[in-house]
């Protein structure tokens, strides 16, 4: 089963003459375990394509299938249980800001059915230290820098257990050493989990840890280059 | 199966709340306010009721005979004293007694200056008191010109209590006529009398020449044990003219309040006063939670798109909304305990914490809090997990 299979996917946004169409005719699929980069040049609908594989958005017209669930045509719950099995990782790190970084992780752990909250917790810690935070899991966010942010934010993502893996440029606010380590580790923990990865990015100093690299312009997929 | 302990989660509405330390106290601080604003309202109101009718709970009869032109306590009329009489004939009735009930004008004997205050007359023989220990004292009345005064009448009626007390014979004039001070009682005042004083029928007459000597104001009627006082009262009704109108104890203590409830603006006023704290403590809970749910709107919406249910944030603010309202309400209960304290002091009305009361102010904050949160949700709803990319 494919993590992700999109056939015929169009996206359009506004009404009458102001609408404008965003995804053309869309098709790829993704498989379990495959670490795939989508890049092209801002505004070519990377992050629409993105937040209707999260479940994030209702799918207009075409076949769209994540993790073996129908989502064209799926409601608001269906859509967040399919998101409960996808994990996020966005450009800004999005944590809350009220929490501690291990509290943060469990937010993810959280969603994991039927653990006691000490079983949670330690899922918690054991992500941040497999993102090697096991010094800083009381600090607020605000007392990390970016590139722990994002650590974080990945350890969060991966704690919920996900199959499949998107990330929005993850590594735009980091420095490129750092956006490196950052990516890398994201490929070694999801290819542990056999986790899928849909990673957007403009970062051309990465693209090699991709196993497949899908570009995009005008909202259409352009044919694979070898 | 769920576990009470799988059920535990990372407190997110303490933490969201507490983040803001002076954010928090400040909101705190205005639900106070708000609910100490209802607290002092509800106090007048409910003192000005209780306050109205305490010279009403003394006496202890079972129906009582007023004129239909009686307004309220400060606004008595008399009528014929033979209706009262006539009562007698009713073999269920064991026994009447008239009382006198009129403002007189009271000398300050310090500063000379004159006051109203209310004067009760009646037979020092046969009281009608509920108290015994009140009965006991009004002996000294059978002596004319012998008044008993309420030493919890404001004091501008001059320090008469202090003087009694001291061992000082203490005179004053009412309209003109001289009187001592035989003893001290404790009734307490009123939104329309400030001080009260009792008297034997023949000393109130004395002070009031001019009025018609067979017209009373109140007439008290005590029935035979085991009797049904409605059953009488119904019979009375029916056998006495109209220019009385027969009532019974509580009934009484009804009339009075009614007034002040209903021909005044006072009732409306109190009731209009906690209203408004309460509409003061919803807008500031709502803007609380409302800037609070701005502000961490990404948060949430990144929430929703790790799959988190909107139910479940909304569960968070609806518990934060909770939060406050049991943080405000602690330091509302203390400031109203410590308000009434004062109030009591400086006007001797009875205004205290009652658990009633106590517990409508806790509902009414926790209705504000819940509803603000509740109006504050609509913000989450906008929260699109989409936008957050």
């Amino acid at each position: 089963m494919a993590a992700v299979e999109l056939s015929g996917l169009s996206h359009a946004y506004g009404r009458g003459a102001m609408r404008r169409q965003v995804l053309q005719n869309i098709s790829l699929r993704i498989d379990p375990g495959e670490v795939v980069l989508l890049t092209g040049p801002s505004g070519c609908g990377k992050t629409t394509l993105l937040t209707l594989i999260g479940a994030l958005r209702s799918v207009q017209s075409g076949d769209v299938t994540v993790l073996g669930e129908r989502l064209d045509g799926a409601g608001r719950r269906r859509r967040q249980q399919v998101r409960r099995r996808i994990g996020m990782i966005f450009q800004g790190h999005n944590l809350l800001r009220c929490l501690t970084a291990e509290q943060n992780v469990q937010m993810g752990s959280d969603l994991l059915p039927g653990l006691g909250y000490r079983a949670r917790r330690d899922e918690a810690r054991r992500w941040l230290r497999a993102v090697g935070l096991e010094d800083q899991m009381a600090q607020m966010p605000h007392d990390l820098s970016g590139g722990q942010k994002q650590r974080v934010a990945i350890a969060r993502a991966l704690a919920a257990h996900p199959r499949l893996l998107l990330a929005d440029e993850p590594t735009a606010a980091l420095d490129s050493a750092t956006g490196r380590g950052v990516v890398e580790l994201l490929r070694t923990l999801a290819l542990e989990q056999s986790c899928a990865v849909l990673m957007v990015t403009h970062d051309p100093r990465i693209l090699d840890v991709a196993d497949r690299l899908l570009r995009m312009e005008d909202g259409c997929l352009l044919p694979p280059v070898q | 199966m769920k576990r009470p302990w799988q059920g535990r989660r990372i407190p997110l509405s303490w933490l969201l709340l507490t983040r803001q330390p002076i954010r928090l106290l400040v909101a705190l601080a205005g639900i106070s306010f708000a609910g100490i604003l209802m607290f002092m309202q509800l106090g007048f109101r409910d003192g000005l009721f209780d306050a109205s009718v305490t010279v009403h709970r003394l006496f202890d009869a079972d129906l009582v005979l007023i004129s239909p032109r009686s307004a309220s306590s400060v606004r008595m009329a008399g009528f014929p004293r033979r209706r009262l009489v006539q009562t007698l004939a009713d073999p269920e009735v064991e026994g009447v007694t008239p009382v006198h009930w009129g403002l007189m004008l009271w000398r300050n004997p310090e500063t000379r200056r004159n006051r109203a205050i209310l004067a009760l007359g009646f037979n020092p023989d046969d009281p009608f008191f509920m108290d015994p220990g009140l009965a006991q004292k009004t002996g000294v009345l059978k002596q004319k010109g012998r008044i008993l005064f309420d030493q919890l009448s404001r004091p501008e009626f001059g320090p008469i209590a202090q003087w009694h007390r001291e061992g000082r014979t203490v005179e004053t004039e009412i309209a003109g006529n001289r009187v001592r001070v035989a003893g001290l009682v404790s009734l307490g005042t009123s939104f329309g009398a400030d001080g009260n004083l009792l008297t034997s029928t023949e000393t109130f007459l004395d002070l009031l020449p001019q009025k018609p000597p067979g017209a009373i104001e109140v007439g008290l009627i005590r029935l035979r044990a085991g009797s049904d006082p409605d059953r009488v009262l119904a019979r009375l009704k029916q056998r006495l003219p109209d220019d009385v109108i027969v009532l019974s104890k509580q009934g009484f203590i009804d009339f009075e309040q009614n007034y002040w409830r209903s021909s005044t603006s006072i009732g409306f006023i109190f009731t209009l006063g906690a209203a408004m704290g309460f509409v003061v403590g919803c807008v500031i809970v709502y803007q609380v939670l409302y800037t609070d749910v701005s502000d961490h709107l990404p948060e949430y919406a990144t929430l929703m798109a790790m799959g988190y249910r909107l139910s479940h944030l909304l569960g968070v603010v609806l518990r934060e909304g909770v939060y406050l309202a049991v943080m405000g309400y602690v330091p509302a209960y203390l400031a109203g305990q410590g308000l009434y304290w004062f109030v009591r002091d400086a006007t001797r009305l009875p205004v205290g914490m009652n658990a009633t009361r106590a517990l409508t102010v806790l509902v009414m904050i926790l209705v504000m809090c819940v509803a603000s949160s509740l109006l504050a949700m609509r913000r989450l709803v906008d929260a699109d997990p989409a936008e957050i990319f």
